[in-house]
Formats: structure tokens, C-alpha cells, sequence
């Protein structure tokens, strides 16, 4: 059984927001006006942002470290335990996944999670009409039938990055269709494919052989937040200075 | 047939088919409030909480506040009646119907909190369905229906005995659908021995069996905040600390709807200053376990200095919350004062007049003034003039003095009007407690670990449906006491026994002795009696 994980390398990000663009056309996910976003009301599964304290040096020769984000996809994560209803759970294969049928909108999870990566449909998701029409068709279920991916989200319910769970249901599905077995090597989400600089790694953290397995034992390698225990399966590189 | 004497029966019984001018204005004007709420609610659900302030990270705001808020008033009357009834204090008698009736009203109004909170109410029943025992939130869901459950039984059992009392001594001219629902309600209760063991035994059961029930509640709620891993709600002291606050502003509602009852209700001959005495102890010792949990939960704060716990202490203390921090700190001192001076003061301040009225006030306005010219800035030039040339430390001086001589010259007013100075403390926790919520919560939520730190400011949405809340309050609580008499009649009459059962031990005066005979002669004048 494979176990998803991804690695960043910080020293090759560029902060072009590729992985943000990329992700937001594969997942459907909705465009905030320019009023809901000064709200906070934004959705970035995938979010860039500059790291607090961010500055460093004297104008002019100052320096600024930017962090790119997904979801952790913890091992621990403190969203599914708080969870009433069990709407966001992890499955095993280790993605910490999101069932849109079920999410009563407590924010709970919203509000437990470390890293803010959860998001809540304050509106109803809107996009322009060219968005809208190439919107990505679709749905991964859970097996009841319940919506989970990229399915289009109703107003009220939260939603979060899933290493583009689609993709890994499509990989599965060709290797079946083709008759042969299915290589984890096969699967990557949408922002590890785009990445510009080649920062963001993806593979099976089980077999020691895999990128990610040798990248995390990187010297380099840290994770977001260690100290609240949450064992993240995204993997940091640390920036050299 | 049971019978109920003159005096019970015109006070207790009588005013519940009448119902004056005041009476339909009230109702008016709480349907007004609830309508504006109700359409509010309505529009959120349209246009989803995107209306609210809430915002990424701020996910939870003032409807959780007001969820913690209100869950905490309603430890007033189940915990308090029965941990009375179970101490056997009789003076709780007047008080325990109206105790419980907020128990019960506050849980409907916080309950509804969850359902303003929710983004998807239409899918409330999965809780149930689909609830996970292991996430805090299902512990709430089962501890707040245990105790709604537990609470409309206490309050319906000390009822029953009434509504026969009712039954039996209807007006000629009560309308039919009063008949009818006192005969149900009375469960054909005729007051006979069986019945009465029965009852007593039933009550008795139900009032140790509510305690920790009621305890739970407010734990869980606590834990709700303290399991997650976020800086300022993981700690171990948040169980205790909540059911201590809890019962603090419930026993405040409970000041402030007696009074109120007291008023409206003339009900001045059954709840007495003896009421206010001792439930005013109990108060008293609430607000001293407060200030104590309070302190230990800031204080080891502040002694960690956690990395991301003392940026959120700060903003506290002297940061974007600190107007918020130091005005609960204020009310809480404030009612604290107004509390406790009116009973340790010797019964002779009541004659004092100290200061006259005008000094009161001109000591209150010269505080005031003191402050205010404190807070202004050095440099601002045309502001100067006004501080009159006074260094900061003369403008400290004088406002603590003022203050000293507004507290002084208050008491002896306080101390007469034991009433109003309950009420007017009781005012002041309700406040504090409600900051003490947004305290906790909004601090905590503007600003997480990772995410860029926000603001959260509650919307018109928002006010109105805290405004609606407390409108659906007042309006369940008025309508409830046009149906069931405020005071629980039975059990106002088996107090009568056992007092008039004591009154047959009769104590020997003692001699007093000679040298103070003059001074003795006098306090025992001067006394009011003691209950």
C-alpha cells in the first residue's frame, strides 16, 4: 500500500504561484471578488504567501522568503479527529480526505487545524462564464456515492487540498483498462506537475527508493509546525541563506 | 380539591389570567425583535455566512461566543436549585421555579447559536446519524441533550403539584384552553400520600442525578477549545475555569430575572432580602474561584512566554484586545466592590449620608475626566490646554482619589438598597463573562500560527440575531409565567411549616451584660431581623 507524500524544495521555488493556478483549474475552485478576498473569504488549496517577518536585510539589499502550501496530509491530523460527522477523514493510502455530502459546516476542523489549510464556502461558488465552461467534470466518491475531489462545492461546507485524489483514481483506472499493474509513479498532482522550478516532488514515502523517500532524509528536510505533532507527510526543504 | 389560602392565591395564581397594557406592549416589541432576527437568519441561509464577519482564520465569531454564553446562564438554575434542594437550604424556596425556567430557556437559546453557526443547518441530524463519540463537538451534542432533557424534567416536576393547584382554583371566567392544559399537565395529581413520596423521591433523585450532568456541559464546551492544539485554548485549566464562569453569570441571570420577577410580579412578600443574602454569598465566593482561574490561566501564560501563546496574551493585555481585556477585568472588580461592601458593612452605614448626591457625581465625573485626560497624547497641541498644566502623576493622583471618594460615598446608598446593588453587580458579570468569551475565543482565532493575521468584526447579521436571542429569552420567560405561577407554591408552603415548626423551639434571650447594656440596647434597635 502505498503512502502519498510530497516534497517541496524551498530553495528552488521561485513563488511563481504556478502550483496555485494549477491546482485552482484542476479542483474547481471558486473565484473570490477582489471585496470577498480583502475579507479573508479566498480559496487557496494551494496558497503562496510570504512568511511572517519575511524581510531580512537593510533597503535596499532586502530579501523576502516566501512558503508555498498545500495540505499537510498529516499522519496525525487534527481536523479528522474533531470532526463530528465524520465528513474529513483519512483513508490508507494516508490522504486526508474531504466528503462534501457529509460536512454539517461546523468549522471545527477549520478552526483545529494548524496551518489554516481548510477552507469554508462562505458564498456560493461563482466563476466568470469562460471559467465556468471548462470547469473540471469530475467527481471522486467515496463509495456511497458521496462527493469528494473536485466536485463542484455548495455554499457551507468546508474543503481542502487532496493531492489531487482525481488523478490517482484516473492513474488506477488506466492501469486496469491497460490491464498491468499500477505504479505509484504514475500519479502526481497537478501541482507538482506544473511546478516551474521543479521544486515539488511527489511519490510513495513506503518504498525507500522513491525521490521523496531519499529527499526527506535530506539534511535539509523539515516539516511545518513539528512541535504540535502532527506528522505531515509535505515535506520541506530548507532554503540555504 | 386542592385549596391555596387568600393572600397565596391573589399574589401567585390571580395574575396569571391577567394581563395588563404593559404586558402586550412587551410582547410587541420582543416579536418585532424576533421577526428582524428571524429575517436576518433567513438571508444568512440565502446568501450563506459570507453576510457574518467571520472570515480565514477567524472561522468561529460571536455565535460561538453567545453559544458559550448562554449554555453558562443556564448553569444558574439546575445546578444552583438543586445543589440547594440537596443541602437542604430553605431559603432557596422563592427562587428554585424561576432558577430552573432559565436552565431550560438559556439552553434552548444557546442551542440555537449552533444552528445560526452552521453552514449547513439543513444537516443538523447528522450528528446523530453519523456522529463520531470521538470528536468534542458529539460530546456537546449528547452532554447539552442529556442536560435540556434532564432540566425540562426538573422544572415539569416541581410544577406538577401547581398546575393541580391551578386546576382546582380556576377563575370563573378562565378560558377554556387553560382548563384543558392544567388537567393534563397535573397528571391527575390530587396531593395524596402516594403521590407526594413519589414526587419528593423523584425530585430528590433528579436533583443529585442533574449535578454532574450540568458540570459536564460546560467541561465539554471547554474542551471543545482546550483539545484542539491552538495557542491559548490547550490547557488543562479551561474544564474548571468554564463551569466556575458558568455558574458566576448563571447565578447573575438569576439576580436579574428574580429581580425582575420580584418587581413585576410583586412578589416582594416571597423573595426577600434573605434571598439576595445568601445567594449573594454564593456570588461572593464564584467571583473570588473566578479572579483565581483567571489569574492561573494568564498568569502561567505569561511566565511560559510560548512562542505562540505570548503574542495572543499580549494582544490582550496591551494590544488590539486590550480595551475588551481590561473592561471585563473592570466589571468583574467593579461588581466585586459593589458586592461584597454592602454585606460586611456594619448595619449602621445605612443612616450615614456621607456625601450628598451632587458630590457622588462630581467625584464620578472628576475620575472620569482624570482618565480621559491620561489617555491623551503629550503632543497633541490643542488638547494641551485642557490637563490644566497637570503632570500625569497629579492627574493620577487626583483620579484615584475621586475614585476612592466615589466608592466611599456610594456605600451607605449601596448598603441600603441591597436590591439594586445585586442587580446592578449582576449586570456587570453578565457583561464581564460575555467579554471573557470573546476573550478567549476571537484572540485566539485572529491570529493562528500560519496564516496571515486578520480582524473580525461582528455584522449587522450578527448583533441582530445575539439581539433576537435575548428578545426569544425574555419573550419564553414572559409567557412562561402567565401559564405556571414564578414561584413554586407548594414548596413556598412547606417552608411555611417548617418554619413555623422551628418557631416552637423557643431560645432564651441572653442576659446582656452590664457595662455595654446602652450600646447593646441600641444594636438590637438598630438590627434589621435576621432570617
Amino acid at each position: 500500500m502505498p503512502k502519498w507524500s510530497m516534497v517541496i524544495d524551498l530553495e528552488k521555488c521561485v513563488a511563481c504561484q504556478g502550483c496555485s493556478i494549477a491546482c485552482r483549474m484542476e479542483n474547481n475552485t471558486p473565484v473570490a471578488t477582489p471585496e470577498e478576498a480583502w475579507d479573508g473569504r479566498e480559496i487557496r488549496w494551494n496558497d503562496v504567501f510570504p512568511m511572517p517577518r519575511a524581510e531580512v536585510g537593510d533597503y535596499p539589499n532586502t530579501k523576502t522568503h516566501y512558503m508555498t502550501r498545500p495540505c499537510m496530509h498529516c499522519e496525525n491530523p487534527p481536523c479528522i479527529k474533531v470532526c463530528p460527522v465524520q465528513a474529513t477523514f483519512i483513508d490508507e493510502e494516508g490522504l486526508v480526505r474531504q466528503n462534501y455530502d457529509r460536512c454539517i459546516g461546523c468549522r471545527y476542523c477549520t478552526v483545529a487545524c494548524p496551518y489554516a489549510v481548510r477552507y469554508f464556502n462562505w458564498y456560493a461558488p461563482e466563476w466568470n462564464p469562460t471559467i465556468e465552461q471548462h470547469l473540471n467534470p469530475q467527481e471522486v466518491s467515496s463509495g456511497s456515492g458521496d462527493r469528494e475531489g473536485p466536485a463542484v462545492r455548495p455554499k457551507g461546507v468546508v474543503e481542502k487540498c487532496t493531492y489531487c485524489i482525481q488523478r490517482l483514481d484516473n492513474a488506477r483506472q488506466r492501469a486496469e483498462a491497460e490491464d498491468r499493474d499500477f505504479r505509484p509513479d504514475e500519479y502526481v498532482p497537478a501541482c507538482v506537475e506544473t511546478c516551474t522550478g521543479k521544486a515539488r516532488f511527489f511519490g510513495d514515502m513506503d518504498n525507500p527508493d522513491s525521490t521523496v523517500s531519499k529527499l526527506a532524509k535530506s539534511e535539509r528536510a523539515f516539516a511545518l509546525l513539528e512541535e504540535v505533532g502532527t506528522h505531515p507527510k509535505t515535506i520541506y526543504l530548507q532554503e540555504g541563506e | 380539591m386542592l385549596t391555596i389560602g387568600k393572600r397565596d392565591k391573589e399574589t401567585l395564581l390571580d395574575p396569571l389570567f391577567r394581563a395588563g397594557r404593559g404586558f402586550y406592549a412587551l410582547i410587541g416589541v420582543l416579536i418585532v425583535i424576533m421577526g428582524w432576527g428571524l429575517f436576518m437568519y433567513i438571508r444568512q441561509i440565502v446568501l450563506g455566512l459570507g453576510v457574518t464577519g467571520m472570515d480565514r482564520p477567524a472561522y468561529w465569531g460571536i455565535y460561538m461566543v453567545n453559544f458559550i454564553f448562554f449554555i453558562g446562564i443556564s448553569h444558574a438554575g439546575t445546578l444552583i436549585s438543586a445543589i440547594l434542594r440537596v443541602t437542604q437550604a430553605e431559603w432557596r424556596r422563592p427562587i428554585t421555579r424561576i432558577a430552573e425556567a432559565i436552565t431550560a430557556f438559556a439552553l434552548v437559546v444557546g442551542t440555537l447559536q449552533i444552528f445560526f453557526d452552521l453552514g449547513r443547518p439543513d444537516r443538523v441530524l447528522y450528528l446523530f446519524w453519523y456522529g463520531r463519540l470521538q470528536s468534542p463537538l458529539l460530546w456537546d451534542a449528547v452532554s447539552v441533550t442529556a442536560y435540556f432533557l434532564g432540566s425540562l424534567t426538573y422544572l415539569y416536576l416541581p410544577i406538577i403539584p401547581d398546575v393541580a393547584l391551578l386546576r382546582d382554583n380556576l377563575p370563573a371566567d378562565a378560558p377554556a384552553w387553560r382548563e384543558r392544559l392544567y388537567a393534563i399537565m397535573a397528571l391527575g395529581w390530587r396531593g395524596n400520600r402516594t403521590q407526594w413520596i413519589r414526587l419528593e423521591k423523584t425530585i430528590a433523585v433528579m436533583a443529585v442525578l442533574i449535578i454532574p450532568v450540568a458540570i459536564s456541559v460546560h467541561t465539554v464546551i471547554s474542551w471543545i477549545l482546550a483539545t484542539t492544539v491552538q495557542p491559548g485554548w490547550h490547557s488543562t485549566v479551561f474544564g474548571p475555569y468554564f463551569v466556575v464562569g458558568a455558574i458566576f453569570s448563571g447565578i447573575g441571570a438569576l439576580f436579574i430575572a428574580m429581580t425582575l420577577a420580584r418587581r413585576v410580579m410583586h412578589l416582594e412578600a416571597y423573595i426577600t432580602d434573605r434571598q439576595y443574602r445568601n445567594l449573594g454569598y454564593i456570588f461572593i465566593t464564584m467571583s473570588a474561584i473566578w479572579f483565581y482561574f483567571t489569574y492561573a490561566e494568564y498568569m502561567t501564560l505569561a511566565a511560559g512566554q510560548g512562542a505562540a501563546e505570548f503574542p495572543i496574551l499580549a494582544s490582550k493585555l496591551w494590544g488590539a484586545f486590550s480595551p475588551g481585556f481590561w473592561a471585563m477585568v473592570l466589571a468583574m472588580v467593579v461588581a466585586f466592590v459593589v458586592l461584597v461592601f454592602p454585606l460586611i458593612l456594619p448595619n449602621s452605614w445605612r443612616k450615614y449620608r456621607i456625601f450628598n448626591p451632587r458630590f457622588t457625581l462630581a467625584s464620578a465625573v472628576a475620575f472620569g475626566l482624570a482618565m480621559l485626560l491620561l489617555q491623551v497624547p503629550e503632543t497633541e497641541d490643542a488638547l494641551a490646554g485642557l490637563s490644566l498644566g497637570l503632570s500625569p502623576i497629579a492627574l493620577k493622583i487626583i483620579a484615584l482619589v475621586a475614585g476612592v471618594l466615589f466608592i466611599v460615598s456610594i456605600l451607605p446608598w449601596l448598603k441600603r438598597h441591597l436590591i439594586d446593588a445585586m442587580v446592578i453587580a449582576s449586570g456587570l458579570v453578565l457583561i464581564g463573562m460575555w467579554l471573557e468569551r470573546w476573550n478567549i475565543i476571537v484572540p485566539t482565532m485572529v491570529s493562528p500560527r500560519l496564516a496571515p493575521s486578520s480582524w473580525y468584526t461582528p455584522t449587522l447579521t450578527e448583533w441582530s440575531l445575539f439581539a433576537a436571542s435575548i428578545a426569544l429569552f425574555i419573550f419564553m420567560f414572559a409567557l412562561f409565567f402567565k401559564v405556571v405561577p414564578a414561584v413554586s407554591v407548594w414548596e413556598v408552603r412547606e417552608g411555611r411549616v417548617i418554619d413555623h415548626v422551628h418557631s416552637q423551639e423557643i431560645m432564651p434571650m441572653p442576659e446582656p451584660s452590664l457595662p455595654a447594656r446602652g450600646a447593646m440596647r441600641r444594636s438590637l434597635e438598630e438590627t434589621e431581623p435576621t432570617y
